[in-house]
């Protein structure tokens, strides 16, 4: 399996929280749990103003197959259900609760018993109601993944322990810290998609994460691999290349060549789910960077203000510059702690200013670099370019919707060119000549 | 708490290269070659040096301000380089209003006029020699003969060991004794030629800072180099009375500068490995069929120009395969 994925590059992993054992925060006073926070279509309100509602007691239903539903992490009372910020810097339609300290259990016993005799058709009813979507960041609905089509058989599963966003180090400690709930999962995913083989992936820089994941009693055909630090080797395809070999075709998924990827907080998500019944309420981020008093690992509500966590954690050494909601490779810059934990909230960074270099785009060079690092084997400077001089139609020429938009051309350009943010738009641009 | 974020569009980190890294890296590379060209040519060499990188400086100014841009590409490196390009592809006893022309055709009409740094098809510094060379031909192919360590500003001139056995050939039929000299003196820079052209040694030094940096990769002077080596190497098996030996064409001439500063050229060469070596062997074999064939005893510059005009071409036939894409093999079957 000494394979390796095309492209990438090295930043810095800077896994300065990687020592910090996964604490809890004191609960917030409100918690805004947005209907968008997955891939999909948004989730349907199940209750409304004034209503009390129960720790884990379910609060909106799936839109739609690829959608999925909310629970409440606490118990509480429902304040409104209305627009609130979104990590996105919109205002989406969220359902605020107003926890009341009691933290009180909703009574699962009238939904069938969870539980492993129930069998893998079961579970795969379970974890779709117990809203669980992919905690890598990209909050993909996870029943749909174990959902495949009779004719795509599945013959191994991954459990992503990659994390090669720098900074990020909630999966390190997870993996640290509950081995056995992740390899859980993977029990459970391999019955459900009858695979026979699983491979935990980790990279080198987790030698230690590695080491514990061994230690486990590994279930029957599960195997630990280290793979050499390289960004975005997380990415399901590049993951599933380092691994295998295996290509996913242009426009598929990794089932297409008889694989499921899983991020390790997924699976231990799962397990929780079809053992304990516990719906996904609540996540583990790392909040960094140079500026937070308390960096470290948190377990905290879905839902919670990222205004509460940076209080809780100490606050901030000085005034903010740039706020970033996940990796800094793809993470998303936030104006405000306004927005709340989501489902896929890896992390939250904070820096200071003049600690991150400023930039100066200028004309591409052709130097050629963003080629060599492009993962998806792209021309990223073509594509900037067409995008910049609004060729739009050119675009579909040189496979725009191949990228993946994990930033490694725009993180080697020596002309500080924002590819990412022009192939967005030229992405963008193209959804809007076909809506026409 | 918080001030006044930045929404900046991910990745929020960046890797520490920018163009001045590369633009300065060149230049620290070239410096060696330059010294050379300095000890043989003296107080003629540092003020070709000079006059044509302040020239270009000033020329890129101009131009800029009547495009109404700012200066700050004055800053980024790319308008001295050419300058200090241009000064090694120029005998050091030319006339100082010629490498001010130089100076003008390379950054104004060489660059400029396209844009700007990026935009330009063929690389300035050569855009300019070329023009040299077809308008003033004695100026530019009566070079001095090197005297180590003059400060005088006379010098007597000759011919370079291309030329000298472009001429052998032509008047006895044989390439003569310049092409079997001891490889010595072409080496270290002792022989005619322009400032660049001389110091083999001093310029591959150069070009293996630029390896060992990263700042340009093997593909283009390995082909490069490997195409001449070969084919000059094949035509002297055959005939060592009218060919020259694959190592004189290599030390010879303004090869190891082509080969290494110029043909890597970002802007003006492909993208990808593949179609660098392309483009390498290309060089190459124009370059030999100039030196062997030709009317001009060297044909490097013409070569990497004729090369900087097949480039989009070559970029459009060498795009890697899309990941997820049938590779040939099995989009065949």
């Amino acid at each position: 399996m000494a394979n390796r994925f095309r492209g990438g590059v090295h930043p810095d992993d800077s896994k300065h929280t990687s020592t910090q054992a996964i604490s809890g925060l004191q609960p917030a006073e409100n918690l805004i749990l947005s209907l968008s926070q997955h891939i999909g279509a948004p989730s349907r309100p199940e209750v409304s103003a004034g209503d009390r509602v129960l720790k884990y007691q379910p609060i909106a239903s799936p839109g739609g197959f690829v959608s999925m539903s909310l629970h409440a992490p606490t118990s509480g009372t429902v304040k409104a259900v209305e627009p609130a910020p979104h990590p996105s810097g919109r205002f989406v339609t969220a359902i605020i609760i107003e926890p009341d300290g009691l933290d009180e259990v909703f009574d699962l016993t009238d939904k069938a018993d969870p539980g492993l005799e129930r069998g893998p058709e079961a579970w795969k009813e379970v974890i779709r109601d117990s809203g669980i979507v992919g905690m890598g960041g990209a909050a993909f609905p996870t029943h749909v993944k174990l959902s495949p089509p009779e004719d795509k058989p599945i013959d191994m599963i991954v459990a992503n322990g990659v994390e090669c966003e720098p900074y990020l180090t909630a999966d390190h400690r997870l993996m640290l810290e509950s081995p056995d709930e992740i390899l859980g999962g993977l029990f459970l995913a391999m019955e459900m998609l009858g695979a026979k083989k699983a491979v935990v992936a980790i990279e080198a820089n987790k030698p230690d994460a590695a080491e514990v994941m061994r230690k486990t009693d590994l279930p029957e055909g599960v195997s630990v691999e280290i793979l050499p630090v390289m960004y975005p080797q997380g990415a399901e395809k590049q993951l599933i290349q380092a691994l295998t070999g295996r290509e996913v075709p242009t426009g598929g998924l990794p089932m297409d060549v008889g694989i499921v990827v899983q991020n390790v907080g997924t699976l231990a998500a799962m397990n929780h789910a079809v053992k304990e019944g516990r719906p996904m309420v609540d996540r583990i981020m790392t909040l960094g960077g140079s500026l937070p008093n308390g960096p470290g690992n948190y377990l905290v509500s879905i839902g919670t203000p990222l205004t509460h966590i940076v209080e809780q954690t100490g606050g901030f050494k000085g005034p903010a510059s740039r706020l970033i909601n996940g990796g800094p490779m793809m993470g998303q810059a936030l104006a405000g702690l306004e927005s709340p934990v989501t489902k896929g909230t890896s992390g939250l960074l904070a820096f200071g200013p003049g600690e991150l270099r400023p930039l100066r785009q200028r004309a591409c060079i052709r130097c050629g670099s963003c080629v060599s690092v492009c993962p998806a084997s792209l021309m990223p400077h073509t594509l900037g370019n067409m995008a910049e001089f609004q060729l739009f139609d050119q675009l579909r020429e040189f496979n725009i919707s191949d990228c993946i938009e994990c930033g490694s051309c725009a993180y080697v350009c020596p002309a500080d060119r924002n590819m990412v943010q022009f192939i967005r738009h030229g992405k963008a641009e193209l959804l809007a000549m076909v809506g026409k | 708490m918080i001030m006044s974020t930045v929404l900046a569009p991910s990745p929020h980190v960046r890797s520490s290269v920018t163009i001045e890294t590369a633009m300065y890296g060149v230049i620290i590379a070239l410096l060696p070659g330059a010294l050379v060209g300095a000890y043989y040519f003296g107080l003629n060499a540092l003020k070709v040096m000079a006059i044509s990188i302040i020239a270009c400086l000033a020329f890129e100014a101009m131009v800029l301000k009547i495009r109404g841009k700012d200066m700050s590409p004055l800053k980024d490196g790319s308008a001295i380089l050419t300058g200090l390009l241009l000064a090694m592809n120029l005998p050091s006893n030319i006339p100082w209003w010629m490498t001010v022309v130089g100076a003008l055709v390379a950054v104004g009409i060489g660059k400029q006029v396209y844009g700007g740094l990026g935009y330009n098809p063929f690389n300035p510094a050569l855009v300019a020699r070329v023009f040299l060379l077809i308008s003033f031909p004695v100026a530019m192919t009566s070079w001095p003969v090197p005297k180590p360590l003059s400060f005088s500003l006379d010098t007597v001139t000759g011919a370079t060991p291309l030329g000298e056995m472009k001429t052998s050939l032509l008047m006895e039929g044989n390439v003569g004794a310049a092409a079997n000299m001891s490889l010595v003196d072409p080496l270290i820079g002792n022989m005619g030629g322009s400032l660049g052209e001389v110091g083999a040694l001093a310029l591959a030094l150069g070009g293996i800072y630029l390896l060992v940096k990263k700042i340009i990769s093997w593909h283009i002077p390995v082909s490069f180099l490997v195409t001449v080596f070969g084919m000059t190497g094949v035509y002297w098996l055959i005939d060592p009375v009218k060919y020259a030996p694959p190592t004189f064409h290599i030390v010879t001439g303004g090869l190891i500068l082509g080969a290494f500063f110029m043909a890597t050229d970002y802007v003006t060469s492909p993208i990808t490995g593949k179609g660098m070596v392309i483009f390498g062997v290309g060089c190459g074999a124009i370059t030999v069929f100039i030196r062997l064939f030709g009317g001009y005893p060297e044909g490097v510059s013409f070569a990497i120009l004729l090369m900087n005009a097949a480039t989009p071409i070559i970029d459009r036939y060498t795009r890697p395969r899309v990941f997820g894409y049938p590779t040939r093999k099995e989009a065949r079957t």
